[in-house]
């Protein structure tokens, strides 16, 4: 209790949000991945949060509970000369949405570095109250 | 002699104590800021404040179940409700449940690190009045 899960606390919010960034590096890293070891286009992948409070607690921080694939439908391209293409000359692509990506990381990191300010304030907190009284 | 000195100091040191708490759950808010279906939480600091004040801290103890076999059953403990919880009324309410307002979180943060830190300052103060005193 108290000060020092705080640092707990916000640091899980760190952990989390570094996942988030993550994942969304990889998509954006994997946008045009046709093929993957499976042989199937990249699938887009999505992180989902959730409050982490200790047993009997109301409180916590907060934890990735899984990494899903995203149901978007993937995207059909044109091109006949592509050795991947169908009967039809259509490619597969990956179902990234590079814009919806470059967003997601931009609030993960935004909620990261919030998260850091709450862990220094906590910090100088924590330090001046052991100077209490001297 | 010393239950006088404690009683002296104790307003400070439990309204510090709150402090320390509320902003514990203010951290919680921030960190929670992207979890759907997370809801904001504060408490009423000056009726809390009040009833520590009046009825004393309640014990944090918390109470669990030791199994002794695998087929027992686990409970959780069930720990004394020390405060009263409270919901935040979101105002711009989001899609997926969320009701943290990161803007609010943010200055209720900064409003109670200042409020801590003036605590902190008045308990010093009245720490080197005693210490004054003793040494005369």
């Amino acid at each position: 209790m108290g000060m020092t899960s705080i640092f707990a606390i916000s640091g899980s919010a760190l952990t989390a949000q570094s996942q988030r960034m993550n994942v969304a590096a990889s998509n954006l890293a994997n946008a045009d991945s046709v093929t993957g070891p499976d042989g199937q286009p990249y699938r887009a992948k999505e992180v989902v949060f959730q409050v982490a409070a200790p047993a009997g607690q109301e409180i916590g921080g907060v934890q990735v509970s899984g990494v899903v694939e995203s149901s978007a439908p993937e995207k059909l391209i044109y091109q006949p000369g592509n050795p991947l293409a169908d009967p039809q000359g259509y490619v597969r692509m990956p179902n990234v949405n590079v814009v919806e990506e470059m967003v997601n990381s931009m609030s993960a990191s935004r909620s990261y570095q919030a998260n850091i300010d709450v862990l220094n304030t906590a910090k100088t907190l924590m330090q001046k109250t052991l100077t209490l009284g001297q | 002699m010393l239950d006088k000195l404690d009683a002296a100091l104790q307003f400070q040191q439990e309204a510090l104590n709150l402090r320390a708490q509320r902003q514990e759950i203010l951290a919680a808010n921030i960190a929670n800021a992207d979890t759907p279906g997370y809801q904001a939480r504060d408490i009423d600091f000056a009726s809390e404040l009040n009833k520590v004040m009046t009825q004393g801290r309640a014990s944090d103890t918390s109470l669990s179940l030791t199994t002794t076999s695998a087929r027992h059953i686990p409970a959780a403990g069930t720990s004394v409700p020390t405060m009263e919880m409270l919901y935040r009324v979101p105002d711009q309410p989001a899609l997926d449940g969320n009701t943290v307002d990161m803007d609010r979180e943010r200055t209720q943060f900064a409003d109670n690190t200042l409020q801590y830190q003036t605590n902190l300052t008045v308990l010093g103060g009245q720490i080197k009045n005693m210490m004054s005193v003793l040494q005369e």
